[in-house]
């Protein structure tokens, strides 16, 4: 990473800090307070919205660290997050659990699932792993609706508000401020593994296997560590929907809702932790907007609702066949050089 | 540790893939103070003689004895924190990568934090990462590779980037190192570089080199002694000048030179 004209590092600690520089901790003030104090000034629609953006972002974060850094493309996500969801559920509602001890428990299971249905992943890669990873989305969801007795089934599951002490989640505005605390923990977390020994050995497995596993770095190892923590951050990310959403059914948990994550993936930039969070923001946006214009052009159109969905997903495709034309390395890779061309004003190169 | 001054000893390789017989019946020892050349044509087994030593290729007989192990049956990394360190002929850097870590993902075998202090990373984890960027900031100064030290290896011109993958070797604190071709498609001026810091890191690091190298000129320089390999046999094994004498070494391989 370049540095700002004028700016020299004095020791490595330093070097490798995040925040650097006075204006970046200027701005990293400024969107905190942005971001705590958004349930104050925004509509309810704009709340709800953003409470989705926090949670997916947590999901988005873990496909990161599995496909983004590990490379280990996974075509499941979605039914990790279920797994997530359903654990929460059912031990809220039928063990009386708080959510603040189901929550992490959701997180283990997930994860632990992840490892078992990563295991392929040591002998096989490429299309051969989204292949089971496919297999996993259709095996797990097939599992939760017809387990009838533990997960409802078909017909679905209810959650129970989450509380604490006293207090209960039940308003969009409050239930904004568990997501948005959870996504900073899950977004420092990703971070700091991507900057540790963990982050740099999964690149080292995405850039070349064979190299990386002579130069000392076991794949088994560290590809089950990233099928864990893929996972882990789903099940964190169902785990926290659960509660919001109040009422679980199998049909909320798609290959679709596989594939969506893949595509905040992909706009957001793969190998970036600002990837999954410009992805998930930048598609959230496109999505309410193009929502908001279909609504105007076919209100009272008899086909009204399915024209809304559609829609949806003619945006969704199309941003990603652009995205991979015109900027394959996603919207974080280009924020980055729109950086380092302002860093070195007035020395332009 | 070797016996007798032997670090490594490779014994009656045999490694066959399908029909093509890549190694027949190979042996050969390193001694714990010696550049080794192995010389040979194209296809000769060259780098399947190394690849049998980092463990990626099993070959089907033989033993590859190092410090009292059988190398053919442990796994490649754990070979790798055996201390045997090596660079590829193709180039095989992590291009994702700055230069800098690149060398650090090699120190992934010397570091001790776990997933926790990973998770929380400021403490302990942060300590052993500045502890070993320092290592890894003499390594660059050695290499004299500073100014590219924050670039991604993927946009760097080849020359560099064989350079950066000796780095990424030396950083691993190799106990012997394995060079395949460290020089191939150089300039002269890179190939003196190069050779410099081979012969700097041979005698600074006091271990034993393995380097399979095309330039006869600079194998004659730099090695003490050199094993030919001719369609997967050792044809000859000696000095440098016990080499310029073999009659079978002047027939197969540097016949028309
Ligand atoms: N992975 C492999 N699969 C099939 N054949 C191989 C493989 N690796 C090497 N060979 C064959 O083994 C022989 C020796 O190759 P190699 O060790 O690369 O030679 P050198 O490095 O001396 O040029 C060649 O005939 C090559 O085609
Ligand atoms: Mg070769």
């Amino acid at each position: 990473m370049r540095l700002p004209c004028g700016i020299i590092n004095k020791s490595y600690s330093q070097d490798t800090a995040i925040v650097r520089t006075n204006l970046q901790w200027l701005l990293l003030v400024l969107a905190l307070i942005t971001l705590f104090t958004f349930p104050y000034w925004a509509s309810p629609h704009w709340i709800s919205v953003m409470i989705g953006v926090w949670i997916s972002i947590i999901g988005v974060m873990g496909l990161t660290l599995l496909t983004g850094y590990a490379g280990q493309l996974s075509l499941g996500h979605m039914a990790f997050v279920a797994i997530g969801a359903y654990t929460v559920a059912i031990l809220m509602s039928d063990l009386n659990w708080p959510f603040w001890a189901a929550l992490p428990c959701a997180g283990m299971i997930s994860g632990c699932i992840g490892v078992i249905f990563g295991l392929p992943s040591l002998r096989i890669k490429g299309f051969y792993l989204v292949i089971a990873t496919l297999a996993a989305q259709f095996i797990i969801v097939h599992i939760i609706s017809r387990w009838d007795s533990l997960t409802g089934g078909v017909f679905g599951l209810s959650v129970p508000k989450v509380t604490l002490g006293g207090f209960e989640f039940k308003s969009d505005f409050s239930y904004y401020f568990l997501a948005m605390i959870f996504a900073l923990i899950a977004i420092l977390i990703a971070k700091n593994l991507s900057r540790s020994r963990i982050g740099r050995s999964w690149i080292a497995i995405r850039d070349n296997d064979i190299a990386a596993e002579i130069m000392g770095v076991d794949p088994f190892k560290y590809k089950l560590l990233a099928f864990f923590f893929g996972c882990f951050f789903a099940g964190i990310a169902g785990g926290l929907w659960a509660p919001y959403l109040r009422y679980l059914t199998p049909e909320q948990f798609t290959l679709m809702g596989s594939v969506w994550y893949l595509g905040y993936m992909v706009i957001g930039g793969m190998g970036s932790i600002m990837g999954p969070i410009a992805g998930v923001i930048f598609i959230t946006i496109l999505d309410e907007f193009t929502a908001e214009m279909v609504t105007d052009l076919a209100t009272g159109s008899p086909v009204f609702a399915g024209f809304v969905q559609a829609s949806r997903y003619i945006v969704f495709g199309l941003a990603i066949i652009l995205f991979l034309i015109f900027e394959p390395r996603g919207i974080a890779h280009r924020w980055e050089r729109i950086k380092n061309s302002y860093r070195l004003w007035p020395f332009s190169y | 540790m070797g016996e007798n001054g032997i670090k490594l000893r490779a014994e009656n390789i045999n490694l066959s893939f399908g029909g093509v017989e890549a190694l027949i019946d190979v042996s050969f020892e390193l001694r714990e103070h010696e550049i080794l050349a192995i010389i040979g044509p194209n296809g000769a087994g060259k780098t399947s003689l190394l690849n049998c030593i980092n463990g990626f290729y099993r070959p089907q007989k033989g033993r590859i004895m190092y410090e009292g192990y059988d190398l053919t049956k442990v796994s490649s990394h754990k070979i790798a924190k055996m201390g045997l360190s090596r660079t590829f002929q193709n180039i095989a850097l992590y291009t994702g990568l700055s230069t800098l870590d690149n060398l650090m993902a090699a120190r992934n075998i010397r570091m001790r934090y776990n997933v926790f202090a990973a998770i929380l990373y400021f403490g302990w984890a942060h300590r052993e990462e500045m502890k070993h960027r320092r290592v890894i900031e003499d390594i660059i100064e050695f290499l004299e590779m500073e100014s590219i030290r924050k670039k991604p290896v993927g946009m760097l011109p080849y020359g560099q980037r064989k350079r950066v993958e000796l780095g990424r070797a030396l950083a691993l604190e190799p106990k012997v190192l394995l060079l395949d071709e460290p020089m191939a498609g150089m300039n002269v001026e890179e190939k003196e570089d190069m050779a410099r810091f081979i012969l700097d890191t041979y005698e600074l690091k006091k271990i034993p080199v393995i380097i399979i190298e095309h330039d006869m000129g600079l194998v004659m320089d730099i090695a003490d002694r050199i094993v030919v390999l001719d369609f997967g046999r050792k044809i000859a094994e000696g000095t440098p000048d016990e080499i310029l004498a073999n009659h079978a070494v002047i027939n197969a391989y540097l016949g028309g030179e």
